[in-house]
């Protein structure tokens, strides 16, 4: 894939540069992880999220920068942090305390990241807060992945796009990851035409990236 | 229209109950939030909205992350007091099931290995089945101990990170346990940390008479009992300081500060010093 073609589908807010001497995907924002700095800019580490790596693999997600986002499994904010960078208004769900804790601080440092303590499984619980969005990302390793796709496909705007990362082994450690990623793919299907799917090893061992659109 | 379910704006009405809207509220459907709300007169705009909608959604998740963590502290609390159970009634029946056998042994000895040899042994009279059996009890209680021990060692870095960095997970247990939870610990002033575990001796200290005590439970800490004697009320005022520091850290916060334990450290070796000078 050619240099113009990656750069042609990173969202606005999104650029590939040369931070400490080494070139990768880098956001404006406040530093989060230790991640390096160039006065504004903090490089994006395609080894710590699986959307980074979707996007310096040049995968086309449908992302332009500056959209609403409901983002599924924050943790400590690593990746909704640097969305929040290029997007407007972004909801993150994570139901862990322990990481929520750190996912405040990361939103304190953000005008337009809204953390929610809640189930992504119980989308009812924060569907007073949440509007329709353009695009969710969800990366919630947990069993049961495809469903939580689908029990949130009501906010995705038509015109919307999921951005999902699957982990084979919270489905199930001991079957064939590629039989995994079938079955998923299967059941998302009932919701959703996967656009693009991308292995994410060996950053991210046994995780599958998809991007789909609601049908 | 109206028989949807009100956006979280409408639940927290006009003075400041946003937190809790967002906490408690749900809909079946999510609408143009933003846009009802300005419609509605609930803001003039939707930049206004965001506004709001960050410091409710800020709030709530402060509060429920408290909430939760805190029941959390409540698991550890048990585990903590299990485990002092478990390693009492071992000590006990440890003592008994050897002094049982020393009548049939002669090389009989009060320890946990000796038990569970005892335990493992095959019984070949009625009282030696009966030690046994009651070994083999003791063994397993033993056992519980050491599950509890590593349950504990798991989750108290998870609540409390600071306190376990600095205390130790056993350690911040029984503080956490002392003072009934995470919450009430951050609350305590320095000085009562310094003397939790020891109310007896601060209570006949109050009575008249006796000397106050110097520490409570914090004289399992390297940094008091390794200090010499007459040091160590300045080692264990030093060490209740950085423990408060960091239980508030922990409830308030939640950050990691590894540079506490790096700053106790260079305390207590300045405490130490005294001796040589
Ligand atoms: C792999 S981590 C996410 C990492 C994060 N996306 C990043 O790149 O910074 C998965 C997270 O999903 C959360 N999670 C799992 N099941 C969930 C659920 N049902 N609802 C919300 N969060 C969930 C877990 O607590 C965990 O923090």
């Amino acid at each position: 894939m050619s240099e113009d073609h990656e750069e042609s589908v990173l969202p606005a807010g999104v650029e590939r540069r040369a931070i400490g001497g080494e070139t990768g995907l880098a956001t404006r924002g406040e530093p989060v992880y230790g991640e390096a700095t160039d006065g504004p800019w903090r490089r994006w580490e395609p080894g710590r999220s699986k959307l980074g790596a979707l996007l310096s693999r040049g995968v086309e997600t449908g992302i332009a920068g500056g959209e609403t986002v409901l983002y599924l499994g924050a943790a400590s904010g690593t990746t909704v942090s640097h969305v929040a960078d290029f997007a407007g208004p972004t909801y993150a769900v994570e139901f862990a305390p322990r990481p929520t804790r750190d996912l405040l601080a990361v939103a304190e440092a953000r005008s337009n990241l809204f953390p929610l303590l809640a189930d992504a499984r119980r989308p009812e619980r924060y569907a007073h807060v949440v509007e329709p969005v353009d695009t969710i990302v969800q990366d919630v390793a947990t069993r049961g992945q495809a469903d939580v796709a689908l029990a949130n496909r009501q906010f995705l705007r038509g015109n919307g796009r999921l951005v999902l990362a699957i982990k084979s082994r919270s489905e199930d450690v001991t079957r064939d990851p590629d039989a995994v990623f079938e079955d998923v793919l299967d059941t998302l299907g009932e919701g959703y035409e996967v656009l693009a799917t991308e292995r994410l090893d060996p950053q991210h061992t046994d995780h599958l990236g998809v991007v789909a659109r609601p049908q | 229209m109206t028989d949807d379910d009100p956006g979280w704006f409408e639940r927290a009405g006009a003075n400041g109950r946003g937190a809790a809207a967002v906490r408690e509220g749900s809909a079946d459907r999510p609408r143009e939030w933003p846009r009802l709300a300005v419609e509605r007169g609930v803001v003039d705009d939707e930049s206004a909205y965001y506004e709001c909608l960050r410091e409710a959604t800020l709030t709530a998740a402060r509060e429920a992350v408290a909430e939760r963590e805190s029941a959390d502290d409540q698991q550890l609390v048990h585990a903590v007091r299990a485990l002092d159970d478990c390693a009492r009634t071992a000590n006990e029946l440890t003592e008994r099931v050897t002094e049982w056998a020393g009548t049939q042994d002669a090389d009989a000895a009060v320890d946990i290995e000796y038990v569970r040899e005892l335990a493992s042994r095959t019984p070949e009279t009625p009282v030696e089945e009966q030690v046994g059996s009651l070994a083999g009890r003791v063994a397993a209680l033993d056992d519980q101990q050491a599950q509890l021990r590593a349950y504990i060692e798991r989750t108290a870095p998870e609540i409390a990170p600071n306190l376990a960095a600095l205390a130790g997970p056993v350690l911040t247990a029984r503080l956490v346990a002392l003072a009934g939870g995470l919450e009430s610990l951050a609350k305590k002033p320095s000085g009562t940390v310094q003397v939790l575990g020891a109310e007896e001796a601060l209570f006949a200290h109050l009575r008249g008479g006796a000397d106050p005590p110097k520490h409570g439970v914090i004289y399992t800490h390297e940094a008091v009992r390794g200090t010499a004697p007459e040091h160590r009320g300045s080692a264990a005022r030093a060490l209740a300081g950085k423990l408060t520091i960091a239980a508030r850290i922990d409830h308030y916060s939640g950050e990691s500060r590894p540079e506490l334990a790096a700053d106790l450290e260079e305390r207590i070796e300045r405490i130490q010093a005294r001796d040589s000078a």
